[in-house]
């Protein structure tokens, strides 16, 4: 199976829908070490999504992604905004004007997504950040495609990768965004962004999977 | 939680209203994307001042828009940074032609919104200039952190800048003396008690009865450590130590001396920290040559204060003088 714009906007439903059921234990996990509004500022940027989902009718998975992108930018603000808003601008135009997307594309969609929030966030392995849940699934991503598997066993090594790298963050220090402040202290908690691209990966990895 | 407030999320909305109402000869207030503007803006061939972040800073930024200080403020939600498209609208709305500077605190969801705000307004052909302020001492530098966060020092650098570009000076010059009093100018904030987030409706941390955060951000982020409450000259002591031994600011220095209100503190206490201040930079042979006392960037009801220290010189002093005429800050008109 590929990658169809239909089973994109599925996944993205998808995954509004797993962000506001979160909602609440997003902002709990950022009260820990943050300042307790990363699953309210996610979820108003999905609600956006989905709203704009029922109005506009993207041709192609690149225009769904990019239509992801631009609500994100211009709702959520904080640093999610513009983290998670490049991530899928970049991801957008990986998967170009294709009608459909492949298991190497997804592949390589999920790595430009990560080199967005990069360039953007400017964050390296370890720092305690989203880029520790992205970067193992990029790389499973990339071995399951290798490997001869479908999108959805790609989403679902990308899901899997992702939802241990997020937890693997709990030990780190944070050096990053607003938990960096808290030093020594932010050891022992897990960071919100790297749970909320767990989230995201394992409905979008359910939604290919479900289509 | 106990607020005065409808729902907890349309408060940011009806508290612009309620702005827009209450000062219409100095502000306009533009909805969706939200921002404030001056009254009469955009001014021809004038410098546009443009700042902003999270709400619940009051008076920050909003009621600092008039003459002689910012062009437009952009409000986020509370304690969230504004959208781009938010700050690229209010930089299109106030550029008279001169160019746009927008002063933005070191908090990393404000940095990388205006940035990105200011690729698209640099694309539309408005010439666009950023300083960022990163005053706290409280925080490590940024090997550890993200780097410093922008608080009290901002109020000063709106200020100052703002009457550069009263009296006409350009883009490029008012971003360098803007720079230059973001470089001369450190603070340091502690909290007796935590503020409430509306829409979260918890308190963002919590303290014991007798204990205080000392360095504390303006979104209740932790500071260097928490300890027992102490006598406000011991506190001050605290604090000022840390921001004269940073810059560092020397004997014969002359200063500006800002104590500010988190917004839960009453006025008596912060004259009361204000003369502490002066009894310890006197000790250190520091001069305080200007003076600000009062709730100019608060943390929604936080109780606490921060104090800033701004190292002046002749011109910094003579724009700090210049006319003012905003709601929160208001002289020599």
């Amino acid at each position: 199976m590929s990658c169809t714009t239909e089973s994109t906007i599925a996944a993205v439903r998808a995954a509004a829908a797993v962000i506001a059921e979160r909602r609440a234990e997003l902002t709990a996990l950022d009260r820990e070490i943050g300042d307790g509004d990363h699953g309210e500022n996610l979820a108003r940027g999905f609600a956006a999504v989905s709203a704009k989902l029922d109005s506009e009718h993207p041709g192609t998975p690149g225009e769904v992604l990019k239509l992801v992108a631009t609500s994100l930018i211009s709702t959520v603000g904080g640093a999610s905004g513009p983290l998670f808003g490049t991530g899928f601008l970049r991801a957008a135009t990986a998967a170009g004007d294709a009608a459909e997307l492949d298991s190497a594309t997804i592949a390589s969609v999920l790595a430009a997504a990560r080199g967005g929030v990069v360039a953007r966030g400017k964050a390296e392995a370890q720092d305690k950040t989203m880029v520790d849940a992205l970067s193992p699934a990029v790389e499973a991503a990339a071995a399951a495609a290798a490997d001869g598997q479908d999108v959805s066993a790609v989403l679902a090594a990308a899901a899997a990768a992702a939802e241990q790298g997020a937890l693997d963050t709990k030990p780190l220090q944070a050096r990053k965004g607003r938990a960096s402040y808290l030093g020594e202290r932010s050891i022992g908690h897990v960071d919100p962004g790297a749970q909320s691209v767990a989230y995201l990966l394992r409905a979008l990895a359910a939604a290919a999977n479900g289509s | 939680m106990k607020k005065i407030i409808n729902d907890p999320s349309t408060v940011v909305t009806e508290a612009l209203q309620g702005m827009a109402a209450a000062h219409p000869e100095l502000i306009s207030v533009s909805y969706a994307p939200d921002f404030i503007t001056r009254a009469d803006a955009p001014v021809a061939d004038k410098v546009a001042l443009v700042s902003g972040g999270g709400s619940g800073h009051e008076p920050l930024h909003g009621g600092f828009v008039g003459a002689g200080m910012l062009d437009a403020a952009v409000p986020g939600p509370v304690f969230t940074s504004p959208t781009p498209d938010q700050v690229t609208a209010a930089a299109r709305a106030v550029d008279g032609g001169a160019g746009v500077l927008l002063i933005v605190k070191n908090y990393t969801g404000d940095v990388l919104n205006f940035e990105t705000a200011a690729e698209l307004a640099d694309a539309e052909g408005i010439a666009v200039q950023t300083v960022l302020v990163a005053d706290d001492v409280a925080v490590k530098d940024s090997t550890w952190t993200a780097g410093r966060r922008g608080v009290g020092g901002t109020v000063l650098v709106e200020k100052i800048a703002g009457a550069a570009a009263a009296r006409g000076d350009d883009l490029a010059a008012v971003a360098a003396i803007a720079q230059r009093v973001s470089d001369g100018v450190r603070s340091m904030g502690l909290a007796l008690a935590p503020c409430t987030v509306p829409h979260s409706g918890e308190p963002s941390f919590s303290l014991g009865d007798d204990e205080i955060e000392m360095g504390v951000g303006i979104h209740g982020e932790p500071g260097r450590e928490k300890m027992k409450l102490a006598p406000a000259d011991d506190l001050v002591s605290i604090m000022l130590t840390a921001i004269v031994d940073d810059l560092p600011f020397t004997a014969g220095s002359s200063t500006l001396l800002f104590v500010n209100g988190l917004g839960g503190t009453p006025q008596i206490e912060l004259y009361l920290a204000y003369n502490s201040a002066r009894k310890f930079l006197a000790g250190r042979g520091i001069e305080v040559d200007r003076s600000l006392v009062g709730n100019y960037i608060t943390s929604l009801e936080m109780q606490g204060m921060s104090i800033t220290l701004l190292q002046l010189d002749d011109e910094m002093t003579e724009l700090w003088d210049a006319p003012v005429q905003t709601a929160a800050l208001r002289w020599g008109v």
